[in-house]
């Protein structure tokens, strides 16, 4: 067993063991800001699995997508949406966690049955490590040219749908004076359409 | 030489199925936490681990068995163009929901139930 192979393998065990704690983390953590920080901690060891796995560019969009983009949302979500509320208890609660923990134990024995049965053909061809990107590249640009077309149009569908979904509807002029007002600032009084009874009567 | 004798699978290398079950280990955290979480916010938050366990699936096999092609790296580029579309659109589907509700209890969602 050369330097080479030992420092990959400690590399791969201590990345391992930050992704399982930090998944466990992000499902179990009761305060939702540190599951945040902790799935960007879960990205982060996913992209230096990348590293381990020959694949420098997926690794740096990872970091940059995950990390940069997707986290901070998350994040901005959360400050959103911040409000400190009770939940009501649920009858059942304890046994539906059981329940469903029973059915993803099973899921994971078979998965673990898959991929430790099955015969694959291995060793494969010789990885071409740092040329990756290049190839990446002429794939993009040849055989998968259309999915690489639709995930430009699938992108900003999704921007345009997110801009939609998550605007407010302010006034434009003042209702009583006419005067144009700060955009930003008034909110349109409106009730809520889904609110259950008690705060519909508050509301009202 | 001393953690070779500890883990002996691991002798020629990191196998294949380390990935796989490290990947797997991943996806059922994620489905878990999809299930049983009461906040929205950690739903989306366990679809990405979901999505980040299927990525490394596709990694592993990229590097193990299609060295050359390397076919699962462009699927993986792929998959992390929808997941982000999908962060926004569900984040956004999230805002809306907590302005026509003020709550972010999913049990509370229940408009289409019956």
């Amino acid at each position: 067993m050369t330097i080479a192979s030992t420092t990959e393998l400690i590399c791969f065990l201590v990345l391992s063991v930050t992704l399982v704690a930090g998944s466990l983390g992000v499902v179990l953590l009761p305060n939702i800001v540190y599951s945040a920080f902790l799935l960007g901690g879960v990205f982060l060891s996913v992209a230096g699995l990348y590293l381990l796995l020959n694949a420098s560019f997926v690794a740096a969009a990872q970091v940059l997508v995950y990390v940069g983009a997707v986290n901070v949302l998350i994040l901005f979500a959360i400050m959103l949406v911040n409000k400190k509320e009770t939940l009501a208890a649920i009858p059942g609660l304890l046994l539906r966690r059981v329940l469903s923990g029973a059915v993803c134990a099973g899921l994971f024995a078979l998965l673990l049955r898959v991929s430790f049965t099955t015969d694959w053909a291995l060793p494969g061809p010789t990885p071409v490590g740092e040329e990756a990107t290049i190839r990446i590249g002429e794939h993009l640009f040849s055989d998968y040219l259309l999915p690489f077309e639709l995930a430009s149009v699938l992108l900003l569908m999704a921007m345009i749908g997110a801009i939609v979904l998550a605007r407010r509807d302010v006034f434009s002029s003042d209702v009583i004076t006419g005067e144009p007002v700060d955009q930003g600032l008034i909110e349109k009084a409106r009730t809520p359409l889904l609110l259950e009874k008690p705060a519909l009567e508050k509301t009202s | 030489m001393t953690l070779a004798l500890v883990l002996p699978g691991f002798s020629n290398g990191i196998p294949l199925q380390a990935y796989l079950a490290l990947a797997a280990v991943l996806f059922c955290t994620g489905v878990w936490g999809l299930i049983n979480s009461r906040n929205a916010v950690r739903v989306l938050m366990s679809i990405e681990l979901m999505l980040n366990a299927v990525n490394l699936n596709l990694m592993a096999f990229s590097n193990y068995l299609d060295g050359q092609l390397i076919r699962g790296q462009v699927f993986a580029i792929f998959v992390i163009t929808v997941a982000a579309a999908e962060a926004a659109v569900g984040l956004a589907i999230l805002l809306s929901l907590y302005r026509n509700r003020e709550t972010v209890d999913m049990e509370r969602f229940n408009l289409l139930r019956w």
